[in-house]
């Protein structure tokens, strides 16, 4: 049952590959739209546009993967907060936007991160986000030992960034 | 040179207004923080780093809520705060006004008010 639950889970990747990361500090990530994508259709029927929410999305598995990586995934990173999302413009099929984070404050209890979304040098939006470490936040509640919300999907990227980092040296 | 306690409050204000999109106005000294101004568990971390930002304090986990005594059954039973437990709370937060809570020591009026934050922050700044 366990392996079939594995087999469909649903692949929730909103980022194609870290630009920059550096640990505990900042990343960037980077997200291709395309016109393949079914969403886009959904909002919109005759105007194609990336909802406002899979921006934050985004922006959410940018920073947590940072937020993450800053205790070698040994805690459970979840989206807790948005403090503050303002958005200046429309994102459209053929766009590349950029998720630039940057981490606010850590603690042992979870973490503050903020950043810009961009694309081609414009501003698209500015986000806040607050994320917490569960198992250290919510008493009397247990959650499976393992991490899953790391899952390979999200760990895969940054062995990507770094193997292509190695490579490059 | 010191801060004054209505400096402190305008901060405190401010940061109250940002962790909790409130308006400036809803933000009065004896407004609570879950009642009044619709705190939910994950601002009050959110509150405590924007108070470590705007103060360049450092606020370790427990010390401003101490939410760990509310877990602990000798602290806390049946909905009601033991004496061992109003002990423990009078002697960790001396910033919290217990009048309320020492003629009712039932846990759901233990509200923290925008005054014991001001209160706390005084305290800290004085140490």
């Amino acid at each position: 049952m366990a392996d079939n639950w594995q087999l469909t889970t649903v692949r929730w990747i909103w980022i194609d590959k870290f630009t920059e990361f550096t640990p505990r500090v900042s990343a960037t990530a980077v997200k291709n739209v395309t016109l393949a994508e079914e969403h886009l259709h959904d909002l919109c029927p005759d105007f194609p546009i990336v909802p406002h929410s899979l921006i934050i999305e985004g922006m959410a598995q940018t920073a947590g993967i940072l937020v993450g990586e800053a205790s070698d995934f040994s805690e459970k990173v979840i989206l807790a907060k948005i403090g503050r999302a303002t958005f200046h413009r429309l994102t459209r099929p053929g766009d590349t936007l950029e998720f630039h984070a940057k981490i606010d404050q850590f603690s042992e209890q979870g973490a503050s991160a903020s950043g810009t979304v961009t694309c081609a040098g414009q501003l698209v939006a500015e986000i806040e986000l607050m994320f917490s470490h569960i198992d250290r936040n919510m008493a009397g509640i247990e959650f499976p030992d393992h991490n899953f919300v790391f899952t390979e999907q999200f760990t895969e990227l940054l062995k990507t960034y770094r193997l292509k980092m190695d490579l490059t040296l | 040179m010191a801060m004054s306690r209505d400096e402190i409050y305008a901060k405190v204000q401010g940061v109250l207004v940002d962790a909790l999109g409130v308006d400036e106005v809803d933000v009065t000294p004896t407004a609570t923080l879950r009642g009044d101004l619709g705190a939910e568990s994950i601002d009050f971390l959110d509150i405590a780093f924007r108070l470590e930002k705007a103060f360049a304090i450092k606020i370790p986990r427990g010390e401003m809520f101490p939410e760990d005594i509310f877990n602990n059954p000798s602290y806390v039973s049946a909905g009601r705060i033991t004496p061992d437990g109003m002990a423990e709370l009078k002697k960790r937060m001396p910033h919290m006004d217990f009048t309320e809570l020492d003629k009712d020591p039932d846990i759901n009026k233990m509200q923290f008010t925008v005054n014991t934050v001001v209160n706390y922050i005084e305290n800290k700044l004085k140490a």
